[in-house]
């Protein structure tokens, strides 16, 4: 029933997106052209058809890894004081059984000075130098179509918020302030498999995480400000975050939880040699468990990141990147450990981006590979794109996990590697 | 055609026995004409590419651009509106004149808002897939090249182009013809190793707009391939009063009304 209502208001709220610009058009003056043409609004959207299955047996899940379809809406509102977008998908899902609606975006834009943008509703946020991995980007992740082969734009989720950029000779600040936690949207159980250290084994369907999520409106509210400055193009950042771990970070009861997070970080990024550099770090304080007792709350950690991207042949880029998280509080998280195989102290990860371009670009070949030394384990992200025409592309990709130990960040997923095709008309 | 021009020619020749600039005149004034009319520009661009089996892509931008220095630094952003699944794109370029410092490249994902740095890369390298190379679009460094003055005709300056540096291009040399009146390049000829004739980029079409003789409809062939794309420019205006600050990462994100409209 919620599901029902939430779609009828979705829908409502298209509906008000297309009439309210309508209306306010009446007063301009028309000069010609089709019923459509006079709307001021831009429709725009696709319509995508995705299928993929597990390769391996997994007795916790569905062989079928992804099953759907989906189609997005787009609408574009330019008016005098402002810009309206709505955009969002209906999809029918196979693997849950249920069709539903996610709204990926309902924003109004304003330039209310030369110095301020300001952007309030739903919004897809970004920042950071990283790529595929996030140190102050807080924002919400959706890693489970991330890991389910949907498209890279799932992999972001949409935050509700206000964001207020302001700009200045000296440097610009972006502030966002979302009322009520977006949390991300996390491995629970219910499409993917994972390492449950509670039961000590893995588990899915059959151990699905339930959550306590901090849900009061202007109570458990999330900050997140960015100051930057562009010097000589070598881009210069700060960065502070005030909420809660993203995925579950603790546990009450029998509850997993988002204890509270404060995180504090620093980047830069520009040319060197041909290529583009980039260095990252992140202070995550644990709020709720400073001294790293109390072992059913994450410890604190540093977050370091060194990346380097550069074009090695005609169409064909290269990108690596070496990334460390450091528990800070090790030795009381492992005094205090119950059960379970120990975490390590640092977590090394390595990533190597290829994407080469053939067939005057109409065909992208591209590998993502995770691959952590210390955990021993490796995530790869094939994928083939092919542009039949300009409406129509077609891909083929995989979710390739493999590792030595099934409680490592990658390694618990084993089970869900996956291949998946998919098609989708643009519009 | 022959009996058109020969009385212009017969008639032009006495009165006006032109002094004829030397050669790095010519091609400063055609890089300036090619690349750099007014202080700034936008146009609205729809490139056809059609490939040898008569397969059609289509892709439709607006461009700006401000010139830092005349025939020096630049600024691009162009902002895709076709095909769909690019729509509302940003390639955002700073251009660097100085052939030892690399441009300095953005591009804009929306469906991502993700601001990403790109590698500078090899400007000899497609053009979202067309026949034209991200040189042609935003301009070759008169550095890169040394320049002969070959031909004179009553019309046209013809100047060979040698590469100074010949192992970073695919090219031997090029050719470009270009009208004496108003320093148009109205075609260039490409020849690749072997000096055979590979690649050639015409002026279609040439109008003034606000004064300035502006190549409207150009077209690329590719011989080898036989590909073909072709550029058509409208809406175009120059001195828009364009800012430093639409490019940067703020405009990247919004663009700014005069790029979408």
């Amino acid at each position: 029933m919620i599901r029902y209502a939430w779609i009828t208001s979705a829908v409502a709220i298209l509906a008000m997106a297309f009439a309210f610009p309508a209306v306010a058009q009446d007063a301009n003056d028309s000069n010609g052209g089709s019923f459509f043409s006079e709307l001021p609004v831009e429709v725009h959207g696709f319509y995508d058809m995705r299928a993929g299955y597990r390769l391996r047996k997994d007795k916790y899940e569905k062989d079928m890894s992804i099953m759907e379809n989906r189609l997005q809406l787009d609408l574009d509102s330019y008016l005098d004081w402002g810009d309206i977008k709505v955009k969002g998908d209906v999809f029918g899902d196979w693997v849950q059984e249920q069709a539903d609606f996610d709204l990926r975006e309902a924003n109004v834009f304003v330039r209310p000075f030369d110095f301020m943008d300001l952007k309030v509703g739903r919004q897809i946020l970004t920042w950071g130098t990283s790529d595929l991995i996030f140190i102050n980007d807080l924002f919400p992740k959706d890693w489970q179509s991330f890991f389910i082969g949907r498209d890279i734009e799932y992999l972001k989720a949409p935050s509700d918020a206000l964001k207020v950029s302001l700009f200045g000779d000296w440097a610009n600040l972006d502030f966002v302030y979302t009322p009520e936690f977006d949390p991300d949207r996390f491995i629970s159980g219910e499409r993917l498999s994972y390492w449950n250290s509670n039961l000590n084994r893995l588990a899915g369907q059959d151990a699905v995480i339930r959550t306590d999520r901090p849900n009061r409106w202007f109570r458990d509210s999330e900050l997140a400000a960015r100051l930057y400055k562009n010097i000589n193009n070598y881009e210069f950042a700060l960065y502070g975050y005030r909420g809660y771990w993203k995925s579950p970070g603790g546990q009450a009861g029998t509850n997993a939880i988002f204890p509270d997070l404060n995180v504090y970080g620093a980047s830069v990024r520009g040319a060197i040699a041909k290529g583009i550099g980039n260095l990252e770090f992140g202070y995550y304080e644990s709020a709720d468990d400073l001294s790293g007792k109390n072992r059913l709350i994450n410890n604190s950690e540093m977050r370091y990141l060194v990346g380097y991207t550069r074009e090695i042949g005609m169409d064909f880029t290269m990108g690596v990147q070496y990334y460390v998280e450091q528990m800070l509080d090790y030795n009381q998280y492992k005094r205090n450990l119950i059960s379970g195989p120990a975490r390590d102290r640092f977590r090394h990860l390595t990533t190597v981006r290829l994407t080469k371009l053939l067939l005057n670009q109409n065909l992208r070949c591209s590998l993502f590979t995770y691959y952590s030394p210390t955990d021993k384990d490796v995530y790869m992200r094939p994928n083939i794109n092919y542009k039949v025409s300009d409406n129509v592309a077609v891909e083929i990709g995989g979710n390739i996990f493999f590792g030595d130990y099934p409680n490592t960040f990658f390694g618990q997923f084993e089970n869900n590697t996956n291949i998946y095709v998919g098609l989708r008309y643009s519009f | 055609m022959l009996t058109f021009s020969l009385p212009l020619f017969a008639a032009s020749e006495p009165n006006a026995p032109e002094k004829i600039p030397d050669v790095q005149t010519i091609v400063n004034k055609a890089n300036i004409v090619a690349y750099y009319q007014g202080k700034d520009g936008k146009a609205q661009v729809k490139m056809t590419i059609t490939d040898k089996k008569g397969q059609e892509r289509n892709h439709e931008f607006i461009i700006l651009r401000m010139d830092v220095k005349d025939g020096g630094d630049q600024k691009y952003f162009v902002y895709f509106q076709r095909p769909f699944d690019v729509r509302k794109m940003v390639y955002m370029v700073h251009k660097h004149a100085d052939v030892k410092k690399d441009d300095d490249r953005w591009l804009y994902l929306p469906a991502l808002s993700l601001v990403k740095r790109i590698a500078a890369g090899d400007k000899r390298t497609s053009f979202v897939g067309s026949d034209f190379v991200y040189e042609d679009v935003s301009g070759r460094s008169l550095e890169e090249d040394t320049h002969e003055l070959i031909e004179t005709t009553d019309k046209l300056f013809v100047v060979k182009n040698v590469p100074k540096q010949p192992d970073t291009v695919e090219f031997s040399y090029y050719n470009v013809e270009i009208d004496r009146k108003t320093y148009v390049p109205m075609k260039m000829e490409f020849y690749d190793k072997e000096n055979n004739l590979y690649r050639v980029i015409e002026s279609k079409k040439v109008e003034m707009i606000q004064k300035f003789p502006t190549v409207v409809k150009s077209l690329v062939s590719n011989l080898k391939t036989g590909s073909k794309t072709e550029m058509e420019f409208s809406n175009i205006k120059y001195d828009i009063n364009l800012t430093d600050d639409i490019f940067t990462a703020r405009y990247l994100q919004k663009p700014p009304r005069e790029a979408i409209r």
